[in-house]
């Protein structure tokens, strides 16, 4: 068990730098989930803490020690890679145990290990085959059970799940999270998809090309997104952006319409709305030419443009709503729900 | 294909008799020669049907004087020098290109992909273009008629370093990471997770370079003076010469069908492997 520092961390490939100046304190136990999409550094910025990319500036510490020199063995993690990585000639136990092996533990704990987390994983039954021979979630608990044997300080996953149907992959996102909880290990998760992200992690740290864009709860991140990037990237369907004028906690948008804030910004400003907030209301300030309607069953998406303009917009409304296509929706917002950024700096302006 | 066509069946089967006929007809003479006796292979015509003599004719060729008149080793000791030979060269060239494909694949040092494509130019400098200096050394090194003499000039192999490496750049990354931090050492990954990984290559290129091994023929003439130290494949070719007589026919065609044997073995005890080595790309 072990917290993590990460102080200054930059990873430069020849002159290209590729992370810049990460900053971040992972309690002792906590779920941390890195997540971003593809290309943003969060895979780098994985195996820069297992070992396996050097770390061009900055500092690594895990359990206060400082392991930038380290090679990955002596840093006492244990890592799942996404394609596995299990050893195709090996069996499931001899998979498991070969970490252990190289440290030349005594047969008899090498064993008990082995069995110990096999059954933790309902494995048992499976471990004298190969690798080959196993269904996709089952190599992924095979991998996951090389990494417990080991009794790590840290749990590295690089995007675990992303080679498994999706079914399966609810289920072992829910697995993943009950494991890490019982054996109470530090994690870093790293994941481009934001439903896993948010149910897996105690906390989110959002990359957006080499930088955190935000470093927070789940909850933070979706109440108040520090950017308009982790704005759109947080939530499903994303948040709805347009470009507005602010005059003391009242905002102009374009086609006429105002809804209220609790900010007293001024001047131009970047509105968020997020769909699942515009409450229906014939009166309602936000008016919007439906033009496509999506019914998920629980909820109806209503697809449009923002009455007047040009500007694309999305609304979430409760049960069924079939008719909405065609017609115009007047919705109202909450002034709290309402998200104001600085279109130049992308930043939040709203506390 | 599936496909219910007489005549297309007819003429595909016609080749394929034809080349087996084609291959088999001289082992069948060999063979038929090889069992009659010597005074009967003088006779014309030539027998096309098996003789009695193929177990006299065995014990004559093996551990008898061979033929007679002459002073060659017994065949048993040629059959020996050859598989020796053959294996120092295949198990050695198997052994130095896996090194040397481990250390390009997965070493970073200066100019390694300098080394790389030295090591691939000798493709274009076989044993034939580089005799005389390779005589050279070898007699220098004071390896005339020995078994290191015969072998070591040939075992660097480009081929088999090019193969390996191939193999090598299909294993995947996260194997070798995995590795790392299981704590394997380079060797240790070598042994454990990549020969394993390449056993199937491995067993193919054996069979190649087993073959290729026991055919040498210009090499071991060259180099080998004592009598002791002939290889089977080059002393058929003498015993048509030896001594001013008229060729021993049944006792050299014993020889030949001695000398098909080995190869013969290998490449039908290691066919599965060999097939799965040449085809398999799942690593």
């Amino acid at each position: 068990m072990a917290d993590i520092t990460l102080t200054d961390l930059t990873k430069s490939y020849g002159p290209t730098e590729v992370l810049h100046h990460i900053e971040g304190d992972i309690n002792d136990g906590e779920f941390i989930v890195i997540v971003g999409p593809s290309g943003c550094g969060k895979s780098t910025l994985l195996r820069m803490v297992a070992g396996l990319e050097t770390v061009t500036s900055g500092e690594i510490q895990i359990g206060g020690k400082r392991v930038n020199e380290l090679e990955p063995s002596a840093r006492d993690i244990a890592m799942v890679f996404q394609n596995y990585a299990l050893y195709p000639h090996m069996s499931v136990r001899e998979n498991m145990a070969y970490g252990l092996k190289i440290r030349k533990l005594s047969k008899d704990e090498i064993n008990r290990r082995v069995e110990e987390a096999a059954d933790i994983l309902e494995i048992r039954q499976y471990l004298d085959r190969k690798p080959r021979q196993l269904s996709g979630g089952q190599r992924q608990r095979v991998a996951m059970g090389r990494a417990i044997v080991r009794d790590p300080q840290v749990f590295l996953f690089d995007e675990p799940l992303s080679n498994l149907d999706a079914k399966l992959r609810v289920q072992m996102r829910l697995e993943i999270r009950k494991l890490q909880q019982r054996l109470g290990v530090t994690s870093i998760y790293v994941t481009h998809d934001q439903v896993e992200a948010m149910t897996l992690g105690d906390r989110l740290m959002v990359l957006n090309g080499g930088y955190v864009e935000q470093f927070g709860t789940p909850i933070e991140l979706y109440d108040r997104p520090a950017s308009v990037f982790v704005a759109g990237f947080i939530g499903s369907p994303a948040m709805n952006l347009i470009p507005s004028q602010a005059s003391g906690g009242a905002i102009s948008l374009p086609g006429g319409a105002q809804v209220n804030s609790a900010t007293d910004a001024n001047g131009d400003v970047l509105l968020g709305l997020r769909p699942e907030h515009l409450t229906p209301d014939e009166n309602g300030p936000v008016s919007i030419d439906v033009e496509m309607v999506e019914q998920l069953g629980a909820n109806t998406l209503l697809h449009g443009t923002l009455s007047g303009t040009n500007h694309e917009m999305v609304a979430s409304v409760a049960g069924h709503d079939a008719a909405a296509s065609g017609t115009q929706r007047r919705f109202s917002i909450s002034p709290d729900l309402v998200h104001l950024f600085d279109p130049q700096t992308e930043k939040r302006l709203n506390p | 294909m599936v496909e219910n066509r007489p005549l297309a069946d007819f003429i595909t089967h016609l080749v394929l008799v034809l080349g087996v006929v084609a291959i088999a007809l001289p082992i069948w003479i060999t063979f038929v020669a090889a069992s009659h006796d010597e005074i009967r292979m003088a006779q014309a015509p030539l027998p096309l049907w098996p003789g009695d003599q193929l177990w006299v004719n065995l014990k004559q060729t093996l551990f008898g004087e061979g033929l007679s008149g002459t002073e060659t080793a017994p065949v048993w000791l040629m059959l020996f020098n050859s598989l020796f030979m053959a294996l120092m060269i295949s198990l050695g060239k198997i052994g130095i290109s896996l090194l040397s494909a481990f250390a390009i694949v997965y070493f970073k040092f200066p100019f390694r992909m300098a080394c790389f494509w030295m090591i691939f130019i000798t493709l274009m400098l076989p044993v034939e273009v580089r005799i005389l200096p390779t005589f050279e050394v070898v007699a220098n090194l004071g390896m005339l008629n020995s078994y290191w003499g015969l072998s070591i000039p040939l075992i660097a192999s480009a081929t088999a370093t090019f193969m390996f490496r191939q193999v090598f750049l299909t294993v995947p990354d996260e194997m070798l990471e995995s590795a790392r931090i299981d704590g394997a050492g380079p060797m240790r990954f070598f042994w454990d997770i990549l020969l394993p990984l390449s056993r199937t290559n491995i067993a193919a290129l054996f069979v190649i370079l087993f073959i290729f091994g026991w055919n040498q023929y210009l090499w071991p003439l060259l180099i080998t003076t004592d009598t002791s130290m002939t290889t089977i494949v080059m002393s058929i070719k003498q015993m048509l010469e030896a001594a001013e007589q008229s060729p021993q026919w049944n006792i050299i065609m014993m020889t030949a069908l001695l000398a098909m044997i080995p190869p013969i073995f290998v490449v039908i005890s290691m066919q599965k492997l060999f097939v799965q080595g040449l085809t398999e790309t799942d690593k």
